[in-house]
């Protein structure tokens, strides 16, 4: 668990794409959920940040 | 002395060409090559793609391209995500990719499980098992509609049989409750045996001398089984699921061939739906913006399957 904070502060390509492939997994499910519509209203959005944030990060050195 | 084909070549080339082709360097040369692919490239994915995210910004109609195209700012993308039929859409995707991922894996691992102990006849089952996978989903689609039949398909019969139920009192294609079952069941019967291959490989990757050892240490069949199948298969077993979940988020055409997203619109899935607002409704810009939201979906997933298929190659 410490090596991965110590990923995101060294800003290492492991640590961060978990972190960016958690925000994707997060605005699919927000996307296809059938419970609250505000979380349908922003998946699109948490989806884009973390692939966007994905392609970043996937350019960070291992 | 035997000439060498690229000799050949060279020798049969026109003077005229050769005397061209001389004055290039190497790259320039690899350009040459390069340069037809990445053009094709351009003209057919990256061009329409930026072209698309363009008109997600406008009012633009594809039956009307004389009407003034209007920039409308988000307010597609406000629509689109605060439509409750277009969340109902998504949610029958949802339901689609839930139990097909689940069945498929399900199944798929205990064929796999199965195929992979040596017996007799061994190949034939394999080829057997993995023949709907080879068929076009258009002809699936087609005779999975007269199986579906309540007076004459067969599928009936065979539940009729099983459960005693009379087979024409229910439709599994026009009932609100089953025409998504329906689908599913297609989807499974086609596509498990994907999923089985995979896991076949996985199973086949394991060596003989990891169960050995643990037939030495005593450790029990289902010992073994959780220990050292499912773990070692599980990355093969990711792949399969970021595969198919791909692939079925996509869904198009067996759901048009079986229900066309009826009845009503419960199984109106999210590429249904775009299809009806770009080529019925003709609101290109409003579907265009909706294809944008499902590209990002589908690069996000994406991206989480090469990351997974990165790690199954490091080990």
């Amino acid at each position: 668990m410490s090596s991965f904070f110590t990923g995101l502060r060294r800003f290492r390509r492991g640590a961060w794409e978990m972190v960016a492939t958690l925000i994707i997994a997060i605005g699919v499910f927000m996307l296809m959920q059938p419970f609250v519509l505000w979380a349908y209203t922003y998946s699109f959005i948490t989806t884009l940040i973390g692939t966007v944030l994905f392609i970043v990060v996937s350019h960070f050195p291992e | 002395m035997i000439e060498k084909p690229i000799e050949r070549v060279a020798k049969a080339t026109p003077t005229g060409m050769a005397r061209q082709i001389k004055g290039l360097s190497d790259k320039a040369v690899a350009w040459l090559f390069v340069g037809p692919t990445i053009f094709l490239l351009l003209a057919i994915n990256i061009f329409p793609l930026i072209w698309t995210i363009n008109l997600s910004f406008t009012n633009f109609r594809a039956n009307r391209p004389n009407r003034e195209v209007e920039y409308v700012g988000l307010r597609n993308y406000e629509r689109i995500l605060t439509d409750s039929d277009t969340w109902l859409s998504m949610q029958a995707t949802a339901h689609f990719l839930f139990w097909t991922l689940l069945l498929q894996v399900l199944i798929g691992f205990a064929l796999a499980w199965l195929i992979n102990r040596k017996f007799r006849g061994n190949d034939v089952w394999t080829t057997i098992i993995v023949l709907p996978m080879m068929l076009s989903p258009a002809v699936v689609g087609n005779f999975w509609t007269f199986l579906y039949q309540p007076q004459i398909g067969l599928f009936n019969y065979v539940v009729s049989f099983f459960t005693g139920v009379d087979p024409s009192s229910f439709d599994m294609l026009g009932s609100v409750d089953l025409a998504p079952w329906s689908i599913i069941i297609v989807d499974t019967w086609m596509w498990t045996p994907f999923v089985m291959l995979i896991c076949l490989a996985g199973l086949r990757s394991i060596p003989d001398y990891i169960y050995e050892a643990a037939e030495i240490d005593r450790a029990s069949k289902w010992r073994q089984f959780w220990t050292i199948t499912v773990p070692m298969v599980l990355p093969f077993l990711m792949l399969a699921v970021l595969f198919r979940g791909i692939e079925n988020f996509k869904m198009f055409d067996l759901v048009v061939q079986l229900t066309g997203g009826g009845p009503g619109s419960v199984t109106e899935m999210a590429s249904i739906n775009l299809k009806r607002e770009a080529f019925e409704k003709w609101r290109t810009g409003y579907a265009s913006a909706f294809a944008i939201i499902l590209f990002v979906t589908v690069f996000g997933l994406a991206s989480i399957y090469v990351k997974a298929l990165n790690k199954v190659k490091e080990r």
